[in-house]
């Protein structure tokens, strides 16, 4: 097991930060990257499936372990302000919050709000570029969790056909 | 047998910067086909990416994230030359492993 | 009272017809943003890579790869090939677009009948279509060069003129053609820009794009399935793959696209 030096105790504070807000199966994934459990372990890994079937931002900010969420200028989302096909909307978050540990991407329109949730280690750059579905124009929030606690901004992106596979 | 993954792994300001295209239908289960029928959610839900036996990214995925997934993201910590392996499992179980060298 | 009123009211018209015009350029600025945005990570690559793959494996009854196939260049040369088709075969003694040369390689070469080479052409949801895969791999081969399709040879000639009737030729329940979309500058369908097919400088533009990865088709999508979608979408009779009317029309179009910079697989909504 790989203990990065910086953590010693403070890893075990934010293990128990991230226990007492009931991170669920997203507890495991955030163990993996910080290096508590083996990448080959990884490979049974949970997936929160709780945080998937949410259908409001608050109640995923909910599933995801917060109570409430800040917003933040210190996120940037890097995304169009209008989509041409709702089927691909390519979506970058980079955070400059100190000690950022996960990237969220919630859109508020869609059937289920959250798209994608990336665990971030020490020494990954605490930012993701992908793509996502949006079902119709739609905020797309970008939740950072940093430090455990719980930032996000937010954008509004046009959608000229929805992209949900209707 | 799921098909490759296209991993471009490259040494950029001192990181490891990948970009990886995914081959997934990334079906979300509420597509009808022809008949009617609703075609099955199919869609991959984890991803990890590994450096050295260690993870530099973990990420879990809903159905709205795009067919054929792409992934930008850097990390710290590598070298040319070295290799990274990236794995994601979907919702059925299917599974896909591949590597890419670090280039300069 | 009135006859003041008139002045106000055009001028309150011009102001929201400019209005208007400001929020559309805004709009055009938005995709043309939203597809820099996507410029990079393009999933033909996936197909290219799949093309590739399909290329050198030994397939079909004569066990054999692709690798043997001569595309106009030369037996097994694939850089460059795409960039002069379509292009008159002696050996097929036919004007031959980049999809009916695989096809007569995947006849000739690996010993597939004609009607197994072709049973795939588009892919559906549950099927991936080797050919779209194929031509996928041989159109990046020519990326970055420019388009240089002969037009010498007296079928290549008797080929453009084909194209050309057929891009006129009114038909259907809706008297479309060809021309009745892509023959006027600066049209579009709701938000799709209709290029004019037959100027030089929007044929150089869009011709040299495909094939093309459509993210609202999710797949890679060939130039014979462009025209065909078209003639689905005129409500014309179904174009049949890889037919003389749909290199006829090819050679049409890639008359007034030669000199373009081919950038295929391209990436399309």
């Amino acid at each position: 097991m790989r203990l990065d030096w910086r953590f010693g105790t403070c890893m075990d504070r934010m293990r128990r930060e991230v226990l007492k807000s009931g991170g669920g199966a997203g507890l495991f994934a955030w163990a993996v990257a910080v290096g508590l459990v083996k990448p080959s372990q990884a490979l049974a890994q949970g997936w929160n499936k709780a945080a998937f079937e949410t259908k409001s931002v608050a109640d995923t900010i909910r599933a995801l372990g917060g109570s409430g969420s800040t917003e933040s200028k210190d996120i940037q989302i890097t995304a169009p302000d209008i989509a041409e096909n709702g089927a691909v909307v390519p979506i970058s978050v980079e955070s400059r919050l100190a000690r950022t540990q996960a990237i969220a991407i919630l859109i508020e329109k869609n059937p289920f709000t959250l798209s994608a949730d990336f665990r971030i280690p020490a020494g990954t750059d605490p930012f993701v570029s992908t793509r996502v579905k949006m079902a119709e124009t739609s905020n797309i929030y970008a939740l950072v969790i940093a430090d455990g606690k719980y930032f996000h901004a937010v954008k509004e992106i046009k959608v000229t056909i929805g992209g949900c596979g209707g | 047998m799921a098909d490759p993954m296209r991993i471009r792994a490259s040494m950029t300001g001192g990181k490891v910067e990948v970009k990886v295209l995914m081959a997934h239908e990334m079906e979300t289960g509420q597509r009808k086909d022809a008949q009617g029928k609703i075609v099955p959610a199919h869609f991959i839900r984890n991803v990890t990416v590994t450096h050295a036996g260690r993870t530099v990214l973990a990420a879990e995925w809903g159905t709205s994230v795009s067919r054929n997934p792409f992934l930008h993201f850097r990390f710290s910590g590598g070298k040319a030359g070295e290799k990274i392996s990236i794995t994601w499992v979907d919702n059925k179980g299917e599974k896909r492993t591949d590597e890419a060298t670090i280039s300069g | 009272m009135i006859a003041m009123r008139v002045p106000l009211v055009a001028g309150a018209l011009a102001a929201a017809l400019s209005f208007v015009a400001a929020a559309q350029d805004e709009t055009q600025k938005g995709i043309e943003r939203y597809r820099e945005l996507l410029s990079e990570g393009n999933p033909a690559e996936l197909w290219e890579a799949r093309g590739e793959e399909l290329w050198k494996a030994k397939r079909g009854p004569k066990n054999a790869s692709l690798e043997q196939c001569d595309l106009g260049l030369g037996r097994g040369v694939v850089k460059g090939a795409f960039a002069q088709m379509p292009r008159y075969f002696p050996d097929t003694d036919r004007v031959q677009d980049v999809e009916s040369r695989i096809v007569t390689c995947m006849v000739a070469v690996q010993g597939f009948t004609p009607e197994e080479a072709m049973k795939n052409p588009f892919s559906t949801p549950d099927r991936p279509s080797d050919l779209e895969a194929l031509a996928s791999y041989v159109a990046a081969a020519s990326r970055g060069m420019k388009l240089d399709a002969p037009l010498r040879h007296p079928k290549e000639v008797e080929a453009f003129r084909v194209g050309e009737q057929l891009f006129y030729r009114r038909a259907g329940p809706h008297d479309f053609a060809c021309v009745s979309c892509h023959g006027e500058n600066g049209k579009r369908i709701r938000r799709q820009d209709l290029p004019k097919l037959n100027d030089p400088k929007e044929a150089r533009r869009i011709f040299t794009t495909w094939p093309a990865y459509r993210v609202s088709q999710g797949t890679v999508r060939t130039m014979q399935h462009r025209l065909y979608d078209c003639y689905w979408q005129m409500r014309h009779p179904q174009l049949s793959y890889v037919s003389e009317a749909s290199i006829g029309l090819m050679v049409y179009m890639a008359k007034y696209a030669n000199g373009g910079t081919i950038n295929a697989p391209g990436l399309k909504r």
